[in-house]
């Protein structure tokens, strides 16, 4: 579930270098040094220059693969737009259009008329005051729910009832509540982006090692100290996974509960050209929804690397 | 000089097994004094970990009582550093910190025991450094565990449990992980760093010439479950010793053969009972 196990390059990259060992000196390997500075740079020199001569099979490698792939997807978008007699847009069509939007994606013409720019950045709006809600409540719900069994016990059949539920189904519960289409849809992302943190959460806290426990107790720490320099640590890949799987899902939902709520937004932009019939726009759309996960995903993925460390072995 | 450090009584662990009730250990009685090396061997699953686990205080016992400078041991507590068999240094932070960790937590805020004053951050520090120095890991004290090898790991994990200046350093076969040539040189700091320090040890180990050559007191178990105490072997073997001129004494091999004995003619039927 998580990848905990990664040891980064990066990770070791800040870490100072230590002084050499006063040991290191022994054994003749400094005279060597000593006596053999002429004519050590020159092969060295030259070994190094033929190391560096670039990897272009390497490079070769892992660059035409993915090419292919993005060839292959424009490929079969092509074929369907040719079978469909241009009902889809072709690929070239969609470009050109593209160059059009994105030229001016920050312009306001009213309030159903306005730039790609800000109905992805109000969707963003949404997904981050929703996330950020399920985050601040979620995360430790988590950790109450590990760390205490009554509570897991309490809570267990309540999350499995509540989580299978699709978000779009609490739409009109926000609806009626908030009383306002945009509270509702953050409240969506809410309550989709909240599950995976509290699960995450609580499997991390559940999986501490014990030996890191055990220490605590030897050590006999403070409740305080065993929360920052153990609890906290140990859970964070894991809670890091729980952000990751919601934001990922916060944003699936928030095209899907902007269609509905209407508004300014990424999802209300797809079915305004929906009802435009302009399918570039909503190709367009598609890819520009596509980018944004991959960029948060990416993100949070880095994120997460970060702070994830080489655990004991028991 | 007290004869008994560490009493053990009548002590007995029983787990709540799925099937009713597991007898780990009955009627364990022995005794460990100030500055002496115990050595706890048997094979695997005969609890030798479980009754170094009740020392530690990390466990209670069902029956019985264990007593350290004739205090009962009600839970776990600094006096006691335990070095484990997996090292468990945090791997979030560096050796550095993981050492200072447990300096901090002895020294920082003054001792209730012992009455002395705490310690400012300066001089918490110089007893991290003097704790890495003293097994030789000064200059990996910015590192993390991660970084280093498995053999420094465990003595950072020995630096840890002795920077607290615990009573009693107890052990669980803490170079069981490691390979022989690095267990040897372990086993040599460790004779040199107790010989220093004049620490009192128990530790958990299965093997043979480890315990002969460390100890000065072999206790031997019978195989679980309700495993006891066999056999205790008092090893008497002058110090400072040196592995390599043990190698051809008689008493060394007396007392290697004694074990050897124990384990593998008495106690053999190890896979029956498991």
């Amino acid at each position: 579930m998580v990848s905990a196990v990664f040891h980064l390059a990066a990770q070791a990259a800040p870490i100072r270098v230590s002084p050499p060992l006063p040991l290191a000196g022994e054994g003749g390997g400094e005279g060597d040094a000593a006596c053999a500075p002429h004519p050590n740079p020159l092969p060295k020199g030259a070994r190094e220059h033929s190391s560096t001569s670039y990897d272009w099979r390497g490079l070769a490698l892992r660059v035409i693969p993915p090419v292919l792939g993005l060839g292959l997807l424009v490929g079969l978008w092509a074929l369907v737009s040719i079978s469909t007699g241009n009902s889809i847009p072709s690929p070239t069509e969609t470009f050109k259009q593209a160059l059009v939007v994105f030229s001016d994606p920050f312009y306001r013409k009213g309030p159903n008329d306005q730039g790609v720019g800000w109905n992805v950045l109000m969707s963003l709006e949404r997904v981050a005051l929703g996330f950020g809600l399920a985050a601040v409540v979620g995360i430790p719900a988590g950790f109450l729910i590990g760390r205490f069994t009554f509570l897991n016990r309490m809570f267990n059949p309540l999350i499995s009832l509540l989580r299978p539920v699709s978000p779009l189904a609490w739409l009109p519960i926000g609806l009626m509540v908030f009383k306002g289409a945009n509270p509702a849809a953050i409240w969506t992302i809410f309550i989709c982006s909240i599950w995976p943190m509290i699960i995450n959460t609580a499997v991390g806290v559940q999986r501490v090692p014990s030996d890191y426990l055990n220490v605590a107790r030897v050590l006999n720490l403070s409740e305080w100290k065993i929360v920052t320099k153990i609890l906290f640590p140990a859970v964070l890949p894991y809670m890091l996974t729980g952000v990751r799987l919601a934001v990922g899902t916060a944003w699936l939902v928030i095209v899907a509960a902007e269609m509905l709520t209407g508004g300014v937004g990424i999802g209300f932009w797809v079915w305004d050209e929906w009802n435009n019939l302009n399918v570039k726009n909503i190709i367009i759309a598609i890819f520009v929804i596509g980018i944004v996960g991959l960029v948060l995903e990416y993100a949070l993925i880095k994120l997460a690397t970060a702070f994830t460390y080489e655990e004991v072995k028991s | 000089m007290s004869a008994k450090y560490i009493e053990i009584q009548h002590v007995e662990q029983t787990f709540k097994a799925p099937k009713g009730q597991f007898p780990a250990l009955r009627d364990i009685n022995f005794t460990v004094a100030k500055g002496e090396f115990v050595a706890l061997i048997g094979h695997s699953g005969c609890g030798k970990s479980t009754l170094l686990n009740l020392i530690a205080g990390l466990t209670l016992p069902t029956a019985g009582t264990l007593l350290c400078a004739n205090r009962e041991i009600a839970g776990p507590g600094p006096d006691r550093g335990m070095v484990f068999q997996n090292h468990s240094l945090l791997p979030w932070l560096t050796c550095f910190e993981n050492v200072y960790l447990a300096v901090e937590r002895v020294f920082g805020s003054g001792s209730k025991s012992m009455g002395a004053p705490a310690e400012n951050k300066a001089q918490l520090r110089a007893r991290t450094d003097a704790a890495l120095e003293l097994v030789g890991l000064s200059h990996a004290a910015q590192k993390r565990p991660g970084e280093i090898s498995g053999g420094m790991k465990q003595r950072v994990g020995i630096a840890r449990a002795l920077a607290m200046e615990p009573k009693v350093l107890l052990m669980d076969e803490p170079f069981g992980a490691l390979d022989a040539l690095t267990r040897a040189r372990l086993q040599d700091e460790l004779l040199a760093i107790v010989q220093k320090t004049h620490s009192t040890v128990v530790m958990v180990t299965h093997d043979v010439d480890e315990a002969v050559l460390l100890s000065d007191k072999i206790v031997m178990m019978t195989n679980g479950p309700a495993a006891t105490i066999g056999e205790v072997l008092q090893v008497d073997l002058p110090r400072p010793r040196s592995r390599v001129e043990l190698a051809e004494s008689t008493r060394y091999l007396h007392y290697r053969k004694a074990v050897i004995d124990f384990l593998y003619t008495r106690q053999a039927h190890v896979e029956k009972a498991a």
